[in-house]
């Protein structure tokens, strides 16, 4: 009888969706959720982009011509928060909701209407946010890592506003963690074992436990802010016998493995792609699995080395800095992979390649300048220099940023039914590969000579590599355009794509046909 | 490189440490270490310059070693990219499928993963020890000759020598209209400061560091000292530079909208030089005081308030509050037509000696002298219209500093 029901209700919805506006803003769809969220995501990262403009427009020569102090800080403090919650993890999300189910066999997230819930609150978060710029006094202007007290005492009202926007963001990525978590336990396919995952899959799940755990305390922080500046309580205000550098402590034990949030899905995207186009398997697959496990515990043990220069004890000093080199083994066993999988493979250079070469070629830079970093005498001269903004940048922007335009370009084909257009991919790469560099290169040198960072104006000797660097990222910006147009091109129409457009390609997903249909695994493959 | 840009600067850090500051002759030699690199790319004016590209070695047996430090794991990282990267690149030369290539089905070995786990196990710790015996010496601050409290406010640094009577704000030197393109702009654009801490060489100075308002941080590369101020908090550093010499750096924490805009010069003199230095800063002081209580006697006219006033106001306040007096509202109100600027004189007084708690808007009780202090009240109650025609004498402000205690 109800097996019945079950089944005219299901053969109603096949392939049906409301039209308009209301399949978006009711769908439960895993794939139109996805698509939600990387729209999104593609959005903030221009947003985001072109307030990192406006910053490299004011840092083009020394003095002050185009925006004053505040506004500049204001500038650098959203385009760090729009980035960070809007770009890169959107981005991630929406990949997770696409992918996942396909990988692992499942018909949709096992929490559909959680999953709707959770993307659209994000846009109203950013909404928030974005209008506390046209406050009396402006937006948020502490940097996105709003240190107390220049966050509590010393803030404008626009911080009310920011903090509710956080407390919003925080629970839109909570509740797409569960559902992550929830569909990869419950909802693979039979035969799918743990060790069977793709490692997009894996690192996703790691992602999503490291999201729950640091999400709260993000939000206990920024209630704590909210409290000492509206209600007079003294966390972190010594006065009433509190510590400015408790702030420091909670907000970069979210802070440490918040950059691995952003880094871990990275790893499962190269390690889908690598393999795919140098047509052999993955080398080390149970050791990257391991490895992406001990770089998550790992990040918790290693958020004060953002804090040394606060006047930690220097036993305490030692313990971070030692537990931060230790990453760096991990982190290597994944790139040493990586290359011992292109080894004696037989590689093609499409556009998701390239982007994926590029990943591991300025990902292992920005590493290795992360292995300087942890090294504590010397750290007190890079640190709060440009010398860390190159080191993050490198790893989030030709890191993670590279990752997720090498996911597009790879599952494109997937999503939309059509190939992208492969001359503009090329052409796209290459732009942003030398324009990255020329923007973020030689902010190490300009670092190690001295310039702090989230200055309007600097002394004259950094003149030179700021207007260098400062035509790099105008550069940079121009290419993301040639991106939107491919990605316009190709979802308007294009060459019929195959169920499995890369030869080398293995996994679920290959074995639908593109366009992927509205439901996919509605009776789960058996896997081998 | 860019040669348009060039207009706007000369670039010689050489001269940059020679620059005569306050009038005190200093000849100062640079161990600034530079790559001919920037020669190789500035082909045709290569005379020019001294871009920096790397970190100072400093002036510091400690800056010295942390610069040794930074250059070992400098190489240390170029050889593991090196290798890194030729076995990629070697891979994506010769392993591509135009080259009719089979691919291998290798995909797994236990040893070569051991080998590249231990490996890089065994290069930290090479790095760890001297890193370790490097941060232990730095943390060491015991036994020093000299001691120096450094106060952090917006945006300004104080000092106070506690072996000495005497303390003294630092504040930019670098005048509005050079920020603002209106001036060219000089040598030590935005790195130049009203008085510099003086310190001795060859003796161990201790730093003791905290902040008024928010976190702040000291940074001078030279000596490899990069320490937050913490409110409420005392941090402790220490140096002992060899050279004599003019020492310039920068605030490196984030701390409000002229975060840019407050750095740090000291000054490095020879023992006997710096005791005269003392004497002279000493009498210095001591005549302000004396000065001072002379002038609770006295009465200044307008003429001469207005003039001291502006000076001060450009220095002090216009930042926040704007040359116009216009501010930028709500975080800097507008002291034109503001009610306690045009009305409430001793609420304006208040303000200026206590600051307002919980505001950017701090005490001036100690940042200024009281003619100073007197003379901008004045100027604000009758600049730009506000015309009050008031004229705040010395004494009316000292009563009010005094009565506080009662």
């Amino acid at each position: 009888m109800s097996t019945v029901t079950t089944a005219d209700h299901h053969d109603e919805h096949h392939d049906h969706k409301p039209t308009g506006i209301k399949r978006w803003l009711f769908t439960t769809n895993h794939k139109d959720i996805g698509s939600l969220y990387l729209i999104f995501a593609l959005a903030m990262f221009f947003l985001g982009g072109a307030m990192a403009m406006v910053i490299r427009l004011e840092l083009f020569q020394p003095g002050l011509q185009f925006v004053d102090p505040q506004f500049f800080n204001q500038m650098t403090t959203m385009h760090g928060l729009i980035m960070v919650f809007g770009a890169v993890m959107p981005a991630f999300t929406g990949l997770a909701n696409w992918m996942i189910p396909m990988m692992i066999g499942a018909p949709d997230m096992a929490l559909p209407r959680m999953n709707n819930w959770s993307f659209w609150i994000l846009p109203f978060a950013f909404l928030i946010l974005i209008i506390s710029m046209f406050l009396p006094g402006g937006g948020p202007d502490f940097g996105w890592t709003f240190y107390a007290p220049l966050s509590t005492t010393y803030s404008n009202d626009s911080t009310a506003l920011f903090v509710f926007a956080v407390h919003i963001m925080g629970i839109s990525s909570i509740m797409g963690a569960i559902n992550v978590i929830v569909t990869i336990v419950n909802m693979r396919a039979p035969g799918m074992t743990w060790m069977k995952l793709p490692l997009f899959v894996w690192t996703w799940l790691i992602t999503a436990f490291l999201l729950i755990m640091v999400m709260p305390v993000l939000a206990g922080v920024v209630t704590m802010v909210l409290t000492d500046k509206y209600f007079a309580t003294s966390f972190f205000d010594a006065a009433g016998g509190g510590d400015p550098v408790l702030f420091q402590h909670i907000f970069w034990f979210f802070g440490h493995p918040e950059v691995y949030i952003m880094i871990l899905p990275a790893f499962g995207i190269v390690s889908a792609i690598v393999p795919t186009f140098a047509r052999k398997k993955l080398f080390g697959y149970a050791s990257m699995v391991y490895a992406t496990a001990s770089i998550a515990i790992l990040s918790f043990l290693v958020w004060a080395h953002h804090m040394f220069t606060t006047g930690m004890p220097v036993f305490a000093t030692l313990f971070f800095m030692y537990t931060t080199m230790l990453i760096a083994v991990p982190t290597g066993v994944k790139v040493f992979n990586w290359v011992a999988t292109m080894w004696r493979g037989a590689m093609t250079f499409e556009v998701p390649m390239m982007f994926a070469l590029a990943f591991i070629v300025l990902f292992t830079i920005g590493g290795l300048s992360g292995v300087m970093l942890a090294i504590t005498p010397a750290d007190f001269q890079y640190h709060d220099t440009y010398f860390v903004v190159a080191h993050f940048h490198y790893v989030l922007v030709s890191g993670a940023v590279f990752s997720i335009v090498a996911a597009v370009y790879y599952w494109l084909p997937k999503w939309t039914g059509h190939m992208y257009d492969e001359k503009l991919g090329q052409l796209h790469f290459w732009c942003s590969l030398i324009s990255v560099n020329l923007l973020f290169f030689p902010m190490h040198f300009v670092g190690l000579a001295g310039m702090p960072r989230r200055i309007p104006d600097y002394a004259l000797q950094f003149a030179d590599f700021n207007a260098f660097v400062s035509v790099g990222g105008f550069l940079f910006g121009l290419s993301q355009l040639i991106f939107l147009w491919v990605v316009i091109k190709c979802a308007r129409g294009g060459v019929k794509a195959p169920a499995k457009p890369w030869d080398g390609a293995e996994g679920l997903e290959w074995e639908v046909p593109s366009p992927a249909p509205y439901h996919t695994f509605d009776t789960p493959p058996q896997v081998k | 490189m860019l040669p348009w840009i060039r207009v706007y600067y000369v670039l010689r850090f050489d001269s940059l440490l020679l620059q005569n500051v306050r009038g005190e002759v200093n000849v100062a030699k640079t161990r600034s270490w530079r790559w001919s690199l920037p020669a190789l790319l500035l082909a045709g004016q290569a005379h020019a310059t001294g871009i920096q590209f790397n970190m100072t070695p400093g002036v510091t047996d400690i800056s010295q070693q942390v610069y040794d430090l930074h250059m070992t794991i400098f190489w240390i990282c170029c050889a593991i990219g090196l290798v890194v990267f030729t076995a990629m690149f070697v891979s994506i030369i010769l392993h591509r499928k135009s080259r009719g290539v089979t691919p291998a089905t290798f995909h797994e070995s236990t040893k070569v993963e051991i080998i590249w786990t231990a490996i890089p196990v065994l290069i930290l710790i090479v790095m760890a020890i001297p890193a370790t015996r490097v941060l232990i010496a730095m943390e060491d601050t015991s036994d020093s000759d000299v001691t120096v409290l450094i106060t952090g406010s917006q945006w300004r640094w104080h000092y106070e020598y506690l072996d000495y009577d005497i303390n003294y704000f630092s504040i930019l030197a670098t005048p509005r209209g050079q920020i603002e393109g209106r001036l060219p702009k000089g040598d030590n654009y935005l790195l130049e400061v009203d008085r510099p801490l003086v310190i001795p060489t060859g003796k161990k100075v201790r730093f003791l560091m905290t902040s008024d308002d928010v976190i702040h941080s000291w940074w001078v590369p030279a000596f490899a000292i990069k320490k937050d101020t913490n409110p409420g908090f005392i941090n402790e550093a220490w140096t002992q530079v060899n050279e004599p010499g003019i020492y310039r750096g920068q605030c490196a924490e984030l701390c409000g909208m002229d975060h840019g805009f407050m750095p740090i010069v000291v000054i490095a003199k020879e023992p006997d030089d710096f005791a005269k230095w003392v004497e002279q800063e000493e009498a210095r002081i001591a005549a302000i005081r004396e000065e001072e209580q002379r002038l609770l006697a006295l009465r200044m006219n307008i003429e001469e308030q207005m003039e001291l006033g502006e000076r001060v106001y450009l220095a002090h306040c216009a930042a926040c509050h704007q040359p116009n007096g216009t501010g930028l509202p709500p975080m800097f109100p507008a002291l034109k037509d503001n009610y306690v600027t045009t009305q409430d004189r001793a609420e304006h007084i208040k303000v200026m000696v206590d600051g307002r708690p919980g505001t950017s808007m701090a005490s001036f009780a100690r940042q200024l002298s009281l003619r100073e202090l007197t003379s901008v009240i004045t100027y604000t109650r009758n600049a730009w219209g506000n015309d009050t025609g008031d004229v705040v004498q010395a004494v009316e402000v000292y009563e009010y500093m005094q009565g506080k205690g009662e």
